[in-house]
């Protein structure tokens, strides 16, 4: 039988084995190792990341390779830009993807362009591991959703992995990668588990993949949400609705051609993102369907999304904030209503 | 209790009491989030102040609800010391509508404004300039009002520590700035993460003053804070005070600690400890009776008990608070659910 770990397992054996296959991979970031110079602590004791994720990678490559940032985003997320201009490969945690209102310039103005700006002449090999989602009680600035916002910026890559399996390939494939990718992990899937295999592998950015294949509905899900989907087309099936579930894994580049044959198929499309309604990726994805697969459509797409608030920290708020199998339930029924060729 | 007669520090036996009620305060709501928190029945995540509660009261000793403070992730000894309720400040940490922030800001965003109290804040470092915003209406409005804000050991390498520190200085602003230097940011040590000895060095570079004090004595830190206070009211700029104190508990809860050696985590629980330190001081300047001071704990004791039974029996918020006071008004015409 297949070996089976967490999704925090998966993305540390990813670190684990680029690192190996690589020495100019480094890891930097707030206590991604843990106590830095502190005597007496066991390299096992050290924190490794504050939910866990890179523990240990300490002690096998050293803290040469794992290094300890201060609390200094633009500093530290700016160096590595250059530091991947100039010949590594870092791989820089941004703890909280709240935080990168302290080193968005570093970011989308340094990092992003240079290649453009300097007429192809540099190459950012950087990659930036971020904590995202909702539901963890973290509140409003610890919670957010906010790859939508890199995925408006030319010449970053964007993924957003749902599955431990996916998590591992995609993130070989960010670190392999020439540009620089922002790679959001939920906090909230950390503990999820599924089959991941020991070897190296890679999934190419920019591909998508069906999660569930079904005839009458397609639902594309981002990050967590492709369960809510998941859990919501299971619901479905009970109706005799039979849904399809996208996760495009990567929203740039975006797997176009997946999400328009599935909606040539269906006629129906649903887009579940938990970031707030404007501007977000599910609007993006509804303006593609529009414009390029208006005539597949048999009903109106439609958005479960956050609503436009911030996270709030009560669980009884926070609850009601995040997409649903229910609200996504309320929807398609709302969409399908209106269609007289099922019934449900 | 001796009222009006003042020690070398001119703490008067008033003073001494609010101090040590306040301390007391701290300490026992801390204390009580650990044990609820260890419990499973509160929401999230909470980084607790026990231990360095003779820096927010030494501070806010000189402070009135006009004046404002910024404060952390580890907030809720500021916001104690600044005069938030206990039972709002409980029912926040819950969820529950009746909170300071009506269950909407929890632990790491509690506030209080009308306390002055402006926050604590989920991103490190984010004290810094908007301490000197308070400080420039103070300034424009000739309010006499003083901006204080808190900030850790951590914070001090963070960008906007130059930026809200240069500001202020340029603009004469009415800003002390509070190092609460307590060795560590999360699990990192102060020394390997900061290029400097002390942060107070740094003052130096903005041409304020930068003091050193001992973070665990309240009467050190009040002398200290006295100072700053009064310069910046009196017009003539920002300071800034490192206070070198100690965290009891771990970063947040559920944190081992093994990067703190088990000697100095030993001295601090115990010899160290702040309020051991101000009660033998109030005791041996003879401020106040060891009957008055047990009569504090037992009162701050009770309105704990009286805070968490409020948390747990208000309510949690209700679903239209859910998208209320994003804004102050907001016109849609939208179409509702199509
Ligand atoms: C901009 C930003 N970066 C990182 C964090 C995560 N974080 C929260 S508290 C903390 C340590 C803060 O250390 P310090 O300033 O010394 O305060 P202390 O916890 O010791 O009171 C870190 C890294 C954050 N909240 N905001
Ligand atoms: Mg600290």
């Amino acid at each position: 039988m297949a070996r089976i770990i967490t999704f925090s397992e998966a993305i540390k054996e990813a670190m684990q084995l680029a690192m190996r296959k690589d020495e100019n991979v480094i890891l930097m970031g707030e206590d991604v190792a843990g106590g830095a110079e502190v005597d007496h602590l066991q390299d096992d004791e050290a924190w490794g990341g504050v939910m866990g994720v890179t523990g240990g990678l300490v002690q096998e490559f050293g803290r040469d390779r794992v290094l300890d940032t201060p609390i200094a985003e633009a500093g530290y997320i700016g160096a590595a830009v250059t530091n991947a201009a100039t010949g590594m490969r870092p791989v820089a945690e941004l703890m909280f993807n709240d935080f990168i209102g302290s080193c968005l310039d570093e970011v989308m103005n340094q990092g992003a362009k240079l290649r453009y700006m300097f007429g192809g002449k540099a190459k950012v090999p950087l990659t930036i591991r971020t904590m995202h989602g909702a539901g963890f009680r973290a509140a409003a600035q610890h919670s957010q959703s906010l790859y939508g916002m890199f995925t408006a910026i030319p010449g970053i890559k964007v993924v957003v992995p749902s599955t431990p399996y996916d998590a591992k390939g995609l993130l070989l494939a960010a670190i392999e990668d020439d540009d620089p990718v922002v790679f959001f992990e939920d906090k909230t899937l950390y503990n999820v588990k599924g089959e991941v295999p020991e070897g190296y592998y890679t999934i190419p950015l920019g591909k998508g993949e069906i999660k569930l294949p079904g005839n009458e509905l397609t639902i594309v899900g981002i990050g967590k949400q492709v369960q809510t989907a998941l859990d919501a087309a299971e619901q479905l099936t009970a109706k005799g609705i039979d849904a399809e579930v996208i996760d495009p894994r990567s929203l740039s580049p975006l797997d176009e051609s997946i999400i328009l044959d599935s909606v040539m198929k269906t006629g129906r499309l649903v887009i579940v993102d938990e970031a707030n309604p404007r501007c977000n990726v599910a609007t993006d994805i509804a303006a593609l369907v529009a414009d390029k697969g208006f005539d597949y459509l048999d009903a109106p797409i439609k958005r479960v999304t956050a609503p436009h608030c911030p996270v709030p920290f009560s669980p009884a708020l926070e609850d009601i904030y995040l997409p649903s199998a229910e609200k996504i339930l309320k929807v398609v029924s709302e969409m399908i209503e209106d269609d007289t060729t099922v019934t449900m | 209790m001796k009222v009006s007669e003042e020690t070398v520090q001119g703490i008067t036996a008033e003073k001494a009491s609010w101090m040590y009620q306040k301390m007391c305060e701290i300490r026992k709501f801390e204390d009580k989030v650990h044990d609820l928190f260890g419990q499973g029945v509160l929401p999230g995540f909470v980084h607790l102040y026990a231990g360095e509660e003779a820096v927010a009261v030494g501070v806010c000793a000189h402070l009135d609800d006009n004046d404002s403070i910024t404060s952390t992730h580890r907030g809720h000894g500021h916001c104690i010391a600044k005069g938030c309720e206990l039972d709002g400040m409980m029912a926040e940490l819950f969820g529950k509508a009746t909170g300071l922030c009506n269950g909407k800001g929890g632990s790491m965003h509690i506030a209080d404004v009308e306390k002055g109290m402006l926050g604590a804040n989920g991103i490190v470092g984010g004290g810094f300039p908007l301490a000197a915003g308070a400080a420039l209406t103070s300034k424009l409005k000739k309010t006499g009002a003083v901006a204080v804000c808190f900030f850790g050991d951590g914070a001090g390498n963070h960008g906007t520590f130059h930026e809200g520190i240069n500001l202020a200085a340029i603009w004469n602003l009415p800003v002390v700035f509070v190092a609460e230097n307590n060795g560590y940011a999360e699990a990192t040590p102060f020394e390997y993460a900061s290029s400097c000895t002390n942060i107070a060095d740094r003052a130096k570079g903005y041409n304020i003053p930068g003091e050193i004090v001992d973070g665990k004595d309240a009467t050190a830190v009040y002398a200290a804070a006295q100072k700053a206070v009064e310069r910046a009211r009196n017009g003539e700029g920002p300071s800034l005070i490192e206070c070198k104190t100690y965290r009891n508990y771990g970063h947040f809860e559920g944190d081992a600690q093994k990067y703190k050696p088990d000697v100095e985590k030993k001295s601090h629980l115990e010899e160290l400890d702040a309020l051991r330190k101000f009660r033998e001081y109030i005791a041996s300047e003879g401020l106040l009776t060891d009957a008055e001071l047990d009569d504090i704990e037992e009162r701050v004791d009770h309105a704990v008990e009286v805070a968490v039974k409020f948390a747990e029996e208000s309510p949690m918020p209700a679903e239209e608070d859910l998208t209320k006071d994003v804004y102050v008004s907001y016109e849609t015409h939208d179409r509702g659910d199509v």
